[in-house]
């Protein structure tokens, strides 16, 4: 998990997205805000310091974030789970 | 050629009887709550299971979570049962729909007592026919079996948990006080005696597994829980794959096949014993202990010269109406003595539709419909 | 815990549609991630896991996750729970209810399940009020507040599922909300693997049906308040008793490792083979 500011990659689905505000309102970089359709949207990545809450918290799975270096084998985890069913 | 090891022979309650078919049939897992007159089931069960490799016998805190456990069992694959009386079979009317429509397999004894509410706990009576039937809420089919002497209540037992295993649906076992609290000589089957069914389960890859697909039978395989067929069970209305749907043609698929896949079986469900009918004019219809009284009865007019027989329901429903129906064209006169206010006999006056005449007797007063009350409406025109 | 959404995606039905009918900001959503999370960390199988739920917006949650699923009458999920890990001890049972299905209707069963000590997880989403039937006042709305049942103010004294459970002798009891997901995270892993009788009270808001009767602005203001009075419970064992009103402690609350009753139930039957 990346700890420093600008290390990760934030990424908002907007069709799963309901606008509940709890990314919004508890990112303690302020790293979301709302776009006109009452979206979350990633208005400043470089302050994300990777803390994963709003990937937690978010009710509809509608946020990922990545660490920047690992963007290139970050279907890791798909691949080890299907190895479990 | 090797002798056949002699059959075992017991002296038996109905309800030890109940516990021996069950054991036959395959049942290891039980879940009740202890009442009169059914519990001589659950003690017996509690001492026999734990003996068996993977049986299990579990006291519940009511009847409702009996069943509960039991729909829960047999998910995970278990024959399943439990057994009770009038004021627990009440509890368990939520989870009998359940069962139906979420279609899983597991049977029910229900020794009636007399009703309503805590009623006569330990009298006999058959005040629960028509509850076994519609007693849950919803339009639903259902299995209900009787015996009116101890052997059949083992037989019976096996009889339960096949058609449930063979059709994916709770099976109901009336049974009265009379019959479950009677000791008598039973002979107990070899196993090699006994055709035991069990439910099917998909063969095919997991992936193409659809629970609860539109099949000519319309009963679907059903693997037990947690060996790799993961899918959706609920008591919501649903579709074939099991989730939740309001859209009216898949609402009236799962109905009509729920229905169908009983009805269209219907010849293989309706059991029942014929006694002297080929020539009779006055024929009784009786199940459960009144049916004893009944062959009684009709010995007595046969040697008196009378031409009586007797049709004994062991399945109650669905309805074997085409028993009833022949014999109603083929004769004067038919009597339903029954220990209610005329439950059965409502069944057997729809069926008879004016093609002879119907007589009931009905005692509502924790007695046994004795031989003589049957025979008097016999001789009487 | 990073790429952990695209995980959850692989665990979620796909032939479900997505976003779920959770209202905007529900806590249930985030409590189906924790779930599927600490099932992954746990290393099992989708197979192995049986998911049971009762009925409520609580309850509806079984039908989007691809685990053994079993949505039951209301109140009654223990009771499947019950049958379930009976005849097959090797699931893993996971328990899901809403207040009102768990203590309501449910409460005979959930005091029993505890008492009997049957080896599943028990799942609380406490919101303090009936959800799905419109927001009529369960067996934890608080005294004094507001619900269409209680259009007055409710009369009746709350249970405190925690002590509750401990009452009923319970193996393991916790607490946390929904906004607290490490920690939800960390106890239902404990609890899935833990013997007997687990219970993981989770505090989540329901806004749409409690909050704006409730004096609450919004579903942000439910989540701050969780942050504001909630605290660890090994910090507010130390807090002196006039500092505790209004202090909702979370964590773990017992943790024993008694054997499950279908463990015992194991040991009687090889007991009883022994013998023969
Ligand atoms: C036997 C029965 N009684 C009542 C209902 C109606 N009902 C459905 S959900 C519910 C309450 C749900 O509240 P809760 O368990 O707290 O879950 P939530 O919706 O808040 O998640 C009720 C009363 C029902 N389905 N079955
Ligand atoms: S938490 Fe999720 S649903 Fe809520 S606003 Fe953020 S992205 Fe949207
Ligand atoms: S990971 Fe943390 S800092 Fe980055 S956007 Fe999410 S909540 Fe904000
Ligand atoms: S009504 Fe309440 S519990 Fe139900 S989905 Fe909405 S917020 Fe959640």
């Amino acid at each position: 998990m990346a700890k420093k500011k600008g290390e990760t990659i934030v990424t908002v689905y907007p069709a799963w997205c309901k606008g509940c505000g709890i990314c919004v309102n508890f990112c303690p970089g302020k790293v979301l805000e709302f776009d006109e359709h009452g979206k979350a949207y990633v208005a400043r990545m470089e302050e994300c310091i990777g803390c994963g809450f709003c990937e937690l918290h978010c009710p509809d799975f509608a946020i990922s974030v990545v660490a920047k270096d690992k963007k290139d084998n970050k279907n890791n985890s798909e691949h080890k789970d299907e190895g479990k069913n | 050629m090797a002798r056949k090891p002699k059959r075992k022979e017991l002296f038996a309650l109905g309800n030890e009887a109940v516990v021996e078919g069950a054991l036959l049939a395959g049942c290891s897992f039980f879940a009740g709550y202890p009442i009169t007159p059914s519990t001589e089931i659950a003690e017996g069960m509690a001492a026999k299971l734990p003996q068996l490799e993977e049986g299990v016998f579990v006291q519940m805190e009511d009847e409702i979570a009996s069943l509960g456990a039991v729909i829960g069992a047999s998910l995970a694959g278990r024959k399943a049962m439990t057994a009770t009386s009038g004021p627990g079979f009440s509890l368990m009317q939520e989870h009998i729909g359940y069962a139906c429509m979420a279609e899983v397999p597991l049977v029910i004894v229900n020794v009636m007592r007399g009703g309503p509410s805590t009623g006569l706990p330990t009298n006999p009576a058959q005040g629960d026919v028509q509850q076994a039937r519609w007693g849950t809420h919803g339009d639903h089919p259902i299995i209900v079996l009787s015996a009116s002497d101890v052997q059949e209540c083992l037989h019976m037992t096996i009889a339960a948990f096949n058609f449930a295993e063979k059709y994916r649906t709770p099976v109901i076992l009336l049974l009265d006080e009379v019959t479950a609290h009677t000791r008598e000589k039973i002979v107990l089957p070899r196993p090699e005696e006994l055709t035991i069914i069990n439910r099917t389960i998909p063969t095919m890859p997991p992936e193409w597994y659809v629970p609860y697909e539109e099949t000519m039978r319309g009963v679907p395989p059903m693997p037990p829980l947690g060996s790799g067929y993961r899918y959706h069970v609920t008591g919501l209305t649903h579709d074939e794959h099991g989730y939740p749907t309001s859209k009216a043609n898949e609402i009236s698929a799962l109905m009509h096949r729920l229905f169908r896949k009983i009805d269209q079986f219907f010849y293989d469900i309706q059991l029942v014993e014929e006694v002297e009918t080929e020539d009779a004019e006055v024929v009784v219809v009786a199940y459960g202990c009144v049916a004893r009284s009944a062959k009684l009865a009709i010995t007595q007019a046969r040697e008196s010269g009378c031409k009586a027989g007797l049709l004994v329901l062991k399945t109650l429903f669905p309805f074997p109406r085409t028993y009833v129906e022949k014999l109603a064209r083929q004769c004067k006169k038919v009597i339903v003595p029954e220990m209610n206010m005329g439950q059965i006999s409502r069944e057997v006056k729809r069926v008879n539709n004016g093609l002879s005449r119907v007589v009931t007797i009905n005692r509502v007063d924790g007695q046994i419909i004795t031989p003589g009350e049957i025979l008097k409406k016999i001789y009487k025109d | 815990m990073v790429e952990t959404t695209k995980l959850i995606h692989e665990y979620l039905r796909h032939s479900k549609k997505f976003p779920h009918v959770y209202c905007p900001g529900c806590g249930h959503g985030i409590v189906l991630g924790s779930i599927i999370r600490s099932v992954h960390h746990l290393g099992l199988s989708k197979d192995e896991v049986v998911l049971i739920a009762g009925i409520g917006c609580s309850g509806r949650m079984a039908v989007y996750v691809d685990f053994n699923t079993i949505h039951t009458t209301h109140g009654r999920a223990l009771t499947f729970a019950t049958g379930v890990k009976l005849a097959n001890p090797k699931l893993k049972v996971i328990v899901v209810m809403g207040d009102g299905d768990a203590l309501s209707i449910g409460g005979n069963h959930f005091i029993h399940a505890a008492r009997r000590n049957i080896g599943v997880t028990a799942l609380v989403l406490n919101n303090n009020i009936y959800g799905m039937t419109g927001g009529q006042s369960s067996s934890t709305t608080p005294e004094n507040s507001y619900s269409t049942t209680t259009p007055y103010g409710h009369l009746e004294r709350d249970f405190d599922v925690v002590n509750l459970a401990l009452g009923c002798g319970a193996n393991f009891v916790s607490r946390t909300t929904a906004l607290h997901a490490q920690l939800m995270d960390k106890l239902l892993t404990k609890a899935i693997e833990n013997p007997g009788f687990n219970v993981v009270e989770v505090l989540t808001p329901c806004f749409t049906q409690y909050g704006r009767k409730n004096k609450f602005k919004n579903v942000v203001e439910m989540y701050s308040w969780y942050r504001k009075n909630t605290i660890k419970v090994e910090k507010y064992k130390e807090l002196p008793e006039e500092k505790r009103a209004g202090k909702i402690p979370i964590g773990v609350f017992s943790d024993k490792q008694e054997p499950g009753f279908e463990e015992k139930y194991g040991q009687l039957r090889e007991k009883l083979r022994s013998k023969k």
